[in-house]
């Protein structure tokens, strides 16, 4: 679960769009947006292209990242040019006379699609454009971007021009600048342009399961469960004529999973032009590109019910079939066969694509994309248009394989449900004998070998109370699943709903109910549930005693100065390699980057890393990261060990304007924050073991640190040559590593050592021993010999100089006496007398004072 | 005799009133006081005198010397009183020069955010429960509702783990930490496989994407999720523990709304939005001019989750939601780069 990634697909929705089939009035667009929003269709932005935008004072509530600019309706009206005329000094431009509705106006342009009428006289029929007068606020037509510009009286090369004829851009529908729009002939003069084609489009994230809403019908369907008002369905009726399609087209269905249904039907005599404009505002609008009537009307019916569709050129396939009966089939592709997409490409199948044929061979990639063979053209007369069913995975897999987004793999990867391929393809030939004066043919050839489900879910208020919380009545759950399309029967408290034949995302069994109760919830609204607490009392608490043990690590580490990082799991071997020997890695099959190819084997070599990026932004680091490093087992799961490492560089002590020296830190200031750490975590016997067994580690500088016989951990400072692969300062840099699984079995000691209730003796003692004598050998046979007379032995010097002679040392030791009772300096002198004659005796020590 | 001391008295405080320095005072007090002063020989000659002189004399050379011991004491404060003065005026130190400071060590700002949730949900029951990075797809996916191939795995582009032989289960890097959610369920329902306890836990942890690292978008980052599992819980119980989750997150006023979402993993699903902190909702660049602020998605256990973490979904139901610590640190701390994160420069560390 999480926020990164859950959006869907961004479905572009006019509002003009919407309201042929719901009634939205007296609803604002942020009402519906809000409505949609709550319920699941997020709106991301509002992009208004001439409706009044909200105006909000300082302190009001902004809803929606909104776009795009209003019209002003006394100032931006629509207009005829009644003649384009050439300008007096300026062969590029043209001077219209144009009436708004009001009067005649004098306007001046440089649009290159009028152009051609310069100086032909009256026009026989007058064009209809949208026209800004003095004062309307627009963008610039000619700067980059959108700029916002009020439109001024000015003189160009002579002549007054106050007002003018808009493009796209000016008016925010689209990027277009190039020419004029160019109204339909049945727009009416002087009426208010935001009136005639004004609009708001909704962007809106489709969820996964929510295919069925990537149309304007779908969302207007939601609408209409959200404001109880009717969902007026697209009526579809035409006139046909001529031989039925089924005498003249067969379709054969090989694997009825990959393809549950295949419609087809046929227009003859189709004469392809560009749309009308109200056709093409809203297809782009929708983030469609118009190209002619026939794959507009293909386009147009897939945004407005959610059924791609595929428009052949009927001739091309009857040639194909030798003028015989057209034998459609679908079927998988062959491995290696090879088809060439509408894009041009030539695409090599694999058994995975559905491709659709005829007898001579394939034609398209079956939902995802046509070949070129087929496409409708410019010279095409008569259409054969598919509109079918296919599986959604199939489908995903295939536009995936052949890197193919298209507006069609969209829907059909999702779901789309088989009872819309029918319809689907009678309203794209609806549009197509509206649009391009064609014949349709009568009939559909439609194969529909697998029918889906749709599940009937029973649901009862008990089911209802024990999963949301709320109590409804039978009748009123079949209510809220009715407007929605569910068909309910109530029968005493058992609502029976039959899933709608447009949704393929509700199951049978425990899981429909679920889907079914999320209807029911959204329909009723999340925010009208109420808002309780838990019932039941709290389970049995189960800590986590690894997690408390690891923050508590964190915390000892932050108290000794140590800053916490936290690096990438990812990581490169060449970059370990720098302290490591590893061969075997876990690898990412699909990296990223180079140098984020394999899972991190050495946390130490991340924090050095950190370290080198840090060295030159202060005077002391000290760094350590918790987490884990991945060891590979073959084929199977790593293992995660997790780990501590900690590395320091730079000054021991802070510097202020009246500090300026400080040393560096060294082999014992790293030492002294182990020994904490350790104590910290109580545990006691712990010894240090000079190692030279870690390559990283300057072999003189290094130990490993060991609880009762077990190794936890190794330490030291990092070797010279390891050094000098990283950009690091000439500062001894310091480095330790800890398994935390081991640190964090190291039985930590029992109860305290109580304070002594009587004054100790404190006495320094300084012997002279050889070189070769270790200082913790003589630390603990002074602890030995001492015993619990001796609470403290604490090394506060080491000196070497000609008087104490070549290959010697003096070791200065601060003694702790303490008794049961008050300790008093010749008892003191006892124990030190004792402690004196074994050091003699063991490491040939004398005393020095 | 008593004239004398009446002299003595007078020429005595007299030049007290003019010393300025401790060192004349005490000159004054050994000429005055000391033992060969004028008023010690009266009180030394004291055997010369009558029977009948000597109380009255020995009264009044006592008053003299309370007098002046007396003023001795108040010239003495009031010196004290100068030096001090003096030397405080002289001492005065330049407090705008910086402070001296110490190396310090601080908790990473993502461990600092993990814990102000993870401590929120402890008091309310959701105790931490954490499991490993990489997975199997079918612990991460299909016991997750998210069949092989469904469209929901386009929501979560992941990282795989090379491996041979895997067939549909390959391994992979966990894209969120609801893989805990079937470890956590199949870990207690095994305790008692009739009757599975109750669960309320809250899982933390690292989750990678498949993405481009970019001012927004990172391959690696923490969630938490805080999960319930028992036989009476319902989607209002979903929405009262969020609230009071995000009250205390975000503050007593905090107005949030529950927005229909998708989750293979659960449903219903929602996702909640709380009033921009930054603007209080009037509208802002945080907030994208929307007054909300997306800080969480949520639902009721899908069934098949139940069912895989061995639920039995009749009987038992639940809920889940889950949040990121680094995005809830952008918001409370205008980050503007989730870069910022891993990249571990001690100048971003350091502010937190």
């Amino acid at each position: 679960m999480t926020l990164r990634g859950e959006k869907g697909e961004i479905m572009k929705i006019p509002i003009s769009w919407l309201k042929d089939f719901i009634d939205l009035d007296g609803l604002s667009i942020e009402d519906i947006a809000r409505k949609l929003t709550l319920a699941g269709m997020e709106v991301d932005e509002i992009l208004y292209a001439g409706l009044a935008m909200p105006i909000y004072k300082d302190g009001e509530k902004h809803e929606f990242k909104t776009n795009g600019i209003a019209w002003d309706r006394e100032k931006i009206v629509v207009a005829e040019i009644r003649e384009v005329k050439a300008h007096p000094n300026a062969d590029r431009l043209t001077l219209l006379d144009l009436f708004d509705g009001q009067q005649d106006q004098v306007v001046l342009t440089g649009a290159p699609n009028i152009f051609d009428l310069k100086g032909t006289g009256k026009l026989a029929k007058p064009i209809k454009v949208a026209y800004a007068k003095e004062g309307s606020v627009l963008y610039d037509g000619h700067a980059d971007g959108l700029q916002l510009m009020t439109l001024k009286r000015a003189k160009i090369r002579g002549v007054d021009s106050y007002s003018m004829v808009c493009s796209e851009k000016e008016l925010g529908i689209s990027t277009e600048s190039d020419g004029i729009i160019i109204l339909d002939d049945a727009a009416p003069v002087g009426m208010p342009l935001a009136d005639y084609i004004g609009d708001a489009v909704l962007d809106i994230s489709i969820l996964p399961n929510m295919a069925r809403n990537a149309s304007v019908v779908g969302i207007a369907r939601e609408l209409s469960a959200l404001t109880g008002r009717e969902l007026q369905k697209p009526t579809i009726k035409f006139k046909t004529s001529g031989d039925s399609v089924e005498d003249l087209v067969s379709i054969q269905i090989t694997n009825a999973e990959l393809n549950p249904r295949f419609v087809a039907g046929l227009i003859r005599n189709v004469e392809i032009k560009p749309s009308a404009y109200h056709i093409q505002r809203r297809l782009k609008h929708a983030g469609q590109r118009p190209i002619n009537n026939i794959v507009d009307a293909t386009n147009y019916a897939m945004i407005e019910l959610g059924q791609p569709l595929h428009a052949f050129d009927y001739d091309v396939l009857k040639e194909r079939a030798g003028k015989k009966k057209i034998k459609i089939s679908t079927r998988v592709a062959s491995d290696g066969e090879k088809l060439t997409t509408l894009d041009g490409a030539e695409r090599t199948l694999t058994p995975m694509n559905v491709l659709v044929c005829d007898e001579k061979g394939s034609l398209s990639i079956a939902g995802v994309m046509g070949g070129t063979e087929s496409e409708v053209t410019e010279k095409t007369k008569n259409v054969l248009l598919e509109g079918a069913a296919w599986n959604f995975i199939n489908i995903r897999r295939t536009a995936k394989q052949h890197n193919l987004p298209s507006e069609a793999s969209f829907r059909f990867s999702r779901g789309v449900h088989p009872a819309v391929a029918e319809t689907g393809v009678k309203r794209g030939l609806q549009y197509m004998a509206e649009w391009a004066n064609g014949n349709i043919a009568p009939g559909l050839v439609d194969e529909y070998p697998l029918k889906p489900k749709d599940p009937t879910i029973i649901v009862t208020p008990q089911d209802v109370k024990r999963l949301l919380g709320i109590e409804l009545t039978a009748k009123k759950i079949a209510e809220l699943l009715t407007r929605l399309e569910f068909k309910c029967v109530v029968d005493k408290n058992t609502v029976k709903a039959k899933t709608p034949p447009h949704r393929m995302d509700i199951a049978e069994g425990v899981v429909g109910l679920a889907d079914v109760l999320e209807e029911v919830a959204r329909s009723y609204g999340y925010d009208n549930i109420p808002v309780t607490t838990m019932a039941d009392a709290l389970p049995p608490q189960v800590g986590n005693p690894i997690h408390e043990w690891e923050e508590h690590l964190r915390d000892l580490l932050v108290a000794l100065g140590v800053q916490e990082v936290v690096t990438y799991r990812m990581t490169s071997v060449e970059k370990e390699s720098r302290i490591t020997q590893y061969t075997e890695y876990v690898r990412i099959a699909n990296p990223i980057a180079p140098e984020k190819n394999v899972l991190r084997r050495s946390l130490t070599a991340s924090v050095l890393s950190v370290l080198e990026k840090n060295i030159r932004l202060g005077e002391s680091l000290a760094l350590f990261e918790i987490g884990p490093i991945f060891e590979p087992v073959k084929n199977n799961l790593p293992n995660e060990p997790r780990k501590l490492a900690i590395t320091m560089s730079g000054l021991r002590d802070a510097t202020a304007w009246d500090v300026k020296e400080s040393a560096t830190l060294d082999f014992f200031d790293m030492k002294g924050r182990i020994e904490l750490l350790l104590s910290g975590l109580r545990l006691t016997g712990v010894t240090y073991t000079s190692t030279e067994s870690t390559p990283h580690l300057h072999p003189g500088k290094s130990a490993e640190i060991t609880v009762n016989g077990q190794v936890l951990g190794v330490f030291g400072e990092l070797h010279p040559s390891a050094k000098e692969k990283y950009e690091l300062g000439a500062s001894p840099v310091l480095v330790a590593e800890f398994d935390l699984a081991l640190l964090r079995k190291s039985a930590p000691t029992y109860g305290i050592i109580p304070v002594p209730e009587f004054p100790p003796v404190y006495e320094d003692i300084a012997i002279i021993v050889d070189e070769s004598v270790l200082a913790t050998a003589v630390e603990s046979l002074i602890k030995q010999t001492g015993g619990r007379s001796v609470s403290s032995v604490r090394l506060f010097d080491v000196y070497r100089d000609e008087k104490i002679g070549a290959g010697k040392k003096s070791l200065a030791y601060s003694l702790t006496y303490q008794a049961e009772k008050t300790m008093t300096d010749s008892d003191a002198a006892t124990i030190r007398n004792k402690i004196v004659k074994r050091l003699e005796n063991e490491f040939s020590a004398k005393l020095r004072s | 005799m008593q004239d004398k001391l009446n002299e003595i008295e007078q020429a005595a405080l007299e030049s007290l009133q003019s010393i300025t320095e401790q060192a004349a005072l005490d000159a004054w007090r050994i000429s005055t006081l000391g033992r060969s002063s004028a008023l010690m020989m009266v009180f030394a000659e004291f055997g010369k005198l009558s029977k009948e002189e000597r109380p009255v004399i020995g009264a009044a050379a006592n008053r003299v010397k309370a007098a002046l011991e007396a003023a001795l004491q108040i010239k003495a404060e009031a010196l004290k009183t100068v030096v001090l003065a003096k030397s405080l005026s002289e001492e005065k130190l330049d407090i705008t020069l910086p402070g001296r400071t110490k190396h310090i060590g601080r908790l990473h700002p993502s461990t600092q955010q993990l814990r102000r949730v993870l401590a929120i949900l402890a008091e309310m029951g959701f105790q931490v429960y954490t499991s490993r990075e990489v997975e199997t797809d079918d612990i991460n996916f299909q016991m997750l509702n998210f069949p092989l191939h469904h469209p929901a795995r386009d929501m979560q582009d992941t990282f795989f783990v090379e491996a041979e032989n895997r067939g549909d289960n390959p391994i992979l890097m966990r894209t969120h930490t609801s893989p805990g959610q079937i470890h956590a369920m199949r870990e207690f329902a095994a305790t008692n496989p009739q009757n599975p306890p109750p669960i309320r836990i809250a899982l933390p942890g690292m989750c990678f994407r498949y993405e481009q690292i970019t001012a927004r978008s990172e391959i690696q980052f923490n969630q938490v999720e805080g999960l319930a599992v028992g036989k009476n819980i319902t989607f209002a119980d979903l929405k009262g523990t969020i609230a009071d989750f995000v009250r205390r997150m975000f503050g007593e006023g905090a107005r949030l709304r529950f927005r229909a979402s998708y989750f293979p993993f659960t449903e219903p699903s929602a996702e909640v939005d709380v009033e921009c902190f930054v603007c209080g909702g009037k509208g802002c660049q945080v907030c994208k001019n929307s007054g909300w602020l997306e800080i969480l998605g949520c639902g009721m256990v899908h069934p098949n989750v139940l069912q895989n973490g061995g639920y039995d979904p009749n009987v038992y139901s639940g809920f889940a939601w889950g949040m990121g610590p680094e995005r809830q640190l952008m918001l409370r701390n205008k980050v503007n780069d989730i870069r910022y994160f891993w990249g571990n420069d001690v100048r971003f560390l350091e502010q937190f």
